[in-house]
């Protein structure tokens, strides 16, 4: 660019700089792209809703944009059939077991490789993710016979270990992050104050990072509930998740959609409880603490 | 760096050992050892060797032909979603609003199909996508379209891969987001000071600054897109015919379908060594750029 051409841009945009410099990183009809991508992401879950609202004999009569009468028969299926809400319950009972089981082992060893360097911690911390990263269809067989053997096949505590291979090195990766947001200087004032290690960690640590451990339970929680392969293997009649309950709603009369879909909708309600908590921190989570 | 070295942080690290351990080496090791044996029921078990991986890296044979089949479909599906997913996703969060209520509500949105386990994923798509009930088989055959995923092998990839996009475009969307948000205004007041056009500013400000995440965003979506199972297993379960097969699903056919134990504890091993491959360069992109950055973090 020369000197001359220069001057005259300069001249010319210092007059538009400032009303329109926000509006400089905008892309030529974004707000197109994010409306159509937005309307995109929306219409497969309204569809959802919707199904799941409306009666067997109207989904199957033809297509119908919101339903002629809103029926709440599905739900009503759901939350008196032993056999529907057992899987909520067991589900959620694996969950919250795993969860807290991946929270507690998690906090001091990311405290641990947040703060020190130690024999193989390279190595280690790998190993974890390498864990997180593996396939569960490689642990399903070794899973079925090892808690077939040791007896805890079926029980949700068989679920809640299981899920613990890719959620204990999950918890520990997004803690660590957090963690290393801490400047190091607080540990050193707390020790310096007569603060023992664990007393520091409960009463002082733990609160600054309160965001981090929210953020990583509901992480935890996320991956367990969404889990289908392991928690289908792991059990058979008594502990069966909701999520295996739903591959099986063919019954004599055909498939059963919109008991399905009422099913569907009630699984999104723990993610939807939380949305607006993480919102900001979505990306962080999923890229384990790394951004 | 700075850290001071203390190995009696091995104390803090121990009971995470413990459980992992329990969890990942136990069964690794059952599997290494079906690996290398084979069996004819009652629990009788003979010594075969390298029998189970000379067949399983042999295309001719039944099982060889069938695990490079399902490789090759897995990284075609993993190349097609990301030359998708990442360009879609940096376009998308160009286009994001930058303050006001409209950044909580569209992240709100954005964030949504992450959220949803994913064997409802799968239904989401399964009762969206049919000919007969969904909106969307529905409005495709309409227009003449000849579109049935449950018979049709493209039609069922199409309908796999608009959910992959459906699922994951907003986790790469999010990650640029944060790489744009950490962009100074100062750089955008300097080159509107210089000019520049709009590619040069997405060229040399906005690309470099997304570089950080964007890896991360391939590295992830390659790992979670190869390890697939439960989307596509819920919407075609592996068909019609083979044709959406990827290598997860073709591994729990072999285990928990046939009980074929040496044969799918060798694939897993296979399969458990490219993963590990992919992971470390993973790790080592990931610990290369934190000393890049190395400062605290910005709080949304």
């Amino acid at each position: 660019m020369t000197t001359e051409s220069l001057s005259t841009s300069a001249t010319r945009s210092a007059a538009e700089a400032t009303p329109k410099a926000r509006s400089a990183f905008r892309f030529n009809g974004g707000s197109l792209t994010l409306g159509l991508y937005l309307f995109f992401l929306v219409l497969p879950i309204y569809w959802l809703v919707v199904m799941s609202l409306k009666t067997n004999a109207e989904i199957n009569s033809g297509m119908t944009l919101w339903p002629r009468e809103i029926t709440f028969d599905n739900y009503r299926t759901i939350f008196t059939d032993p056999s529907w809400y057992s899987g909520y319950i067991n589900s959620l009972t694996y969950v919250v077991m795993n969860t807290v089981i991946s929270i507690t082992l998690a906090l001091p060893a990311a405290y641990a490789f947040s703060r020190y360097r130690f024999l193989g911690d390279k190595h280690l911390f790998f190993w974890l993710l390498s864990n997180r990263m593996a396939p569960p269809a490689i642990f399903a067989l070794p899973f079925f016979n090892l808690y077939s053997a040791i007896g805890l096949f079926d029980t949700p505590l068989a679920v809640a270990l299981a899920h613990c291979l890719f959620n204990v090195p999950l918890a520990v990766w997004i803690l660590e992050g957090f963690m290393s947001g801490v400047p190091r200087e607080i540990d050193e004032t707390a020790y310096l104050d007569g603060y023992s290690f664990p007393r520091f960690f409960v009463r002082i640590f733990t609160p600054i990072i309160a965001n981090g451990i929210g953020v990583t339970a509901f992480f935890c929680f996320m991956f367990s509930w969404v889990e289908l392969l392991l928690a289908r293997t792991l059990t058979t009649v008594n502990a069966k998740p909701i999520a295996a309950t739903m591959t099986r709603t063919v019954s004599a009369a055909g498939m059963d959609w919109g008991l399905l879909a009422a099913a569907g909708v009630l699984t999104l309600i723990p993610g939807a409880l939380v949305i607006w908590f993480v919102r900001n921190y979505i990306a962080k989570g999923f890229a384990l603490g790394r951004v | 760096m700075d850290k001071p070295q203390n190995n009696r942080a091995w104390f803090l690290v121990l009971p995470v050992l413990a459980i992992v351990a329990f969890s990942a080496v136990i069964p690794l090791m059952t599997v290494v050892n079906y690996s290398v044996q084979d069996t004819f029921g009652n629990n009788q078990f003979f010594w075969n060797g390298t029998g189970w991986f000379r067949e399983l890296l042999d295309p001719t044979t039944d099982l060889g032909g069938r695990v490079r089949d399902s490789l090759w479909r897995n990284l075609l599906f993993s190349a097609i979603i990301l030359t998708i997913q990442v360009p879609l996703g940096i376009a998308v969060a160009l286009a994001m609003p930058r303050e006001g209520w409209k950044v909580a509500a569209t992240l709100v949105v954005m964030a949504m199909p992450l959220l949803v386990p994913w064997n409802v994923v799968g239904t989401i798509w399964q009762v969206f996508a049919r000919g007969d009930i969904g909106l969307l088989g529905y409005t495709v055959n309409r227009l003449g379209i000849d579109y049935n995923y449950v018979a049709d092998p493209l039609a069922a990839w199409v309908t796999i891969i608009v959910m992959d996009v459906w699922h994951w475009t907003s986790l790469v969307a999010l990650l640029c987001y944060a790489g744009l948000k950490s962009i100074p205004d100062a750089y955008y007041q300097a080159a509107r000071i210089d000019g520049a056009s709009r590619w040069a500013v997405f060229r040399f400000i906005q690309l470099p600054k997304m570089r950080r995440v964007l890896i991360i965003a391939v590295l992830l979506r390659f790992m979670d897109s190869f390890m697939i199972y439960t989307e596509p297993f819920v919407v075609t379960g592996g068909g019609p015919g083979n044709s959406t097969t990827f290598l997860s699903i073709e591994l729990v056919k072999l285990a928990l379908g046939q009980f074929d134990l040496g044969k799918a504890a060798a694939m897993s091993i296979v399969y458990n060594l490219i993963i590990l491959a992919v992971c470390w360069v993973f790790y080592t992109v990931m610990t290369n750029l934190d000393v890049e950055r190395r400062r605290p973090p910005a709080d949304a």
